[in-house]
């Protein structure tokens, strides 16, 4: 067996599980987005606001930002696991794009929460 | 009819690097021949080129090789493939070369060991046989048949990135084989050893492997079974 360390599941199936579970998330939020948006014509600002001053919106957004960095966070890890063979380039790159991902959680928990 | 080729010629012996050596033949008008035997009749005229080959029609699976950027056995290909086209003969890719159109496939060898090819039962012997019902029998269709060409494999880049952990498609569809066939008992065993990020998972069903496979058999379809039963195991 080949072990991990760096991925963010445990082992390959938690892994499998994790990145279409986020998949999913993305997905649904994405079709809401997309559908709220063909639905408000014209689309206002007050529309706009209204929809993000929800609790359901917030916390749907939310999900959709940890789906975000559950799924890239992975999905890196398996890009860098495949194209990367330096291990400390590697370490270096997962790194930044984790931090990245985690920076995109925090300012859209920030923004979302001040609407 | 002048067929036309073009051969990736390697020795380390002598070159510095690999190259693409052309060759020609004259053929009769209208006929039809394997790439083996063009293969055959070129080495007639350039002894130094090797290449492997044995039983000539698809069932050893030693002359695996790339043809026109697509693998395939050279000996159940024919050249009439191409429509008329130069022919470009290279190894098969990702492979260490070893010369010419011979590869090294120890890489490949040891993922296949890594998931036990044999039955393990750890029943009492029984007094004859094994049985099977039909039924039970059936369920070895479409996965014994493989011939270890290695042409599936070699044409799965998530082999090529990591042929030391991915088991790659020739050797999940063997692992399947096993982890279906009712007279084995190490099913929980078998599946731990390939419960990892690389082994299986590695494969993003891309199927490149039933593209090229030879004897058209779909490790694809092995993976995903083999990913079933691991998430049924884990959840």
């Amino acid at each position: 067996m080949v072990t991990n360390a760096a991925s963010l599941g445990r082992s390959g199936v938690h892994d499998f599980i994790l990145i279409r579970a986020s998949a999913v998330v993305l997905a649904c939020y994405t079709i809401f987005l997309v559908g709220f948006i063909a639905c408000s014509s014209p689309l206002t600002y007050d529309a706009w606001h209204g929809l993000f001053s929800a609790l359901p919106m917030k916390v749907f957004t939310l999900l959709a930002l940890v789906a975000v960095l559950v799924h890239a966070w992975i999905g890196i890890w398996q890009v860098l696991t495949d194209y990367v063979k330096c291990v400390s380039l590697r370490g270096v790159l997962q790194f930044v794009f984790v931090v990245a991902a985690f920076s995109y959680l925090a300012a859209g928990i920030l923004i979302v929460w001040g609407v | 009819m002048k067929l036309e080729f073009a051969v990736y010629r390697y020795n380390p012996d002598v070159d510095t690097k690999p190259y693409m050596k052309d060759y020609s033949l004259e053929v009769d008008e209208g006929t039809d021949m394997m790439v083996l035997d063009a293969l055959l009749k070129l080495k007639e005229l350039d002894p130094t080129l090797a290449f492997r080959r044995s039983c000539r029609e698809g069932v050893c699976g030693s002359d695996g090789i790339n043809m026109n950027g697509k693998n395939g056995l050279a000996c159940i290909t024919p050249v009439s493939t191409f429509k008329g086209k130069k022919i470009e003969i290279r190894p098969l890719p990702g492979m260490p070369v070893v010369r010419d159109l011979i590869v090294d496939l120890t890489q490949f060898y040891t993922q296949y060991e890594k998931i036990k090819p044999f039955l393990i039962n750890d029943e009492k012997t029984p007094a004859r046989e094994h049985l099977q019902s039909p039924e039970e029998r059936e369920h070895l269709d479409g996965l014994y048949e493989c011939i270890m060409c290695a042409c599936c494999s070699t044409a799965c880049p998530s082999f090529w990135w990591n042929p030391d952990k991915f088991i790659g498609p020739s050797g999940l569809l063997h692992a399947y084989r096993f982890l279906i066939d009712s007279r084995d008992t190490a099913t929980e065993e078998r599946l731990s050893g390939l419960d990892d990020a690389y082994s299986v998972f590695r494969c993003h069903g891309i199927m490149n492997c039933v593209d090229v496979c030879p004897k058209g058999l779909n490790p694809t379809k092995a993976i995903g079974h083999i990913k079933s039963m691991l998430l049924q195991r884990a959840v």
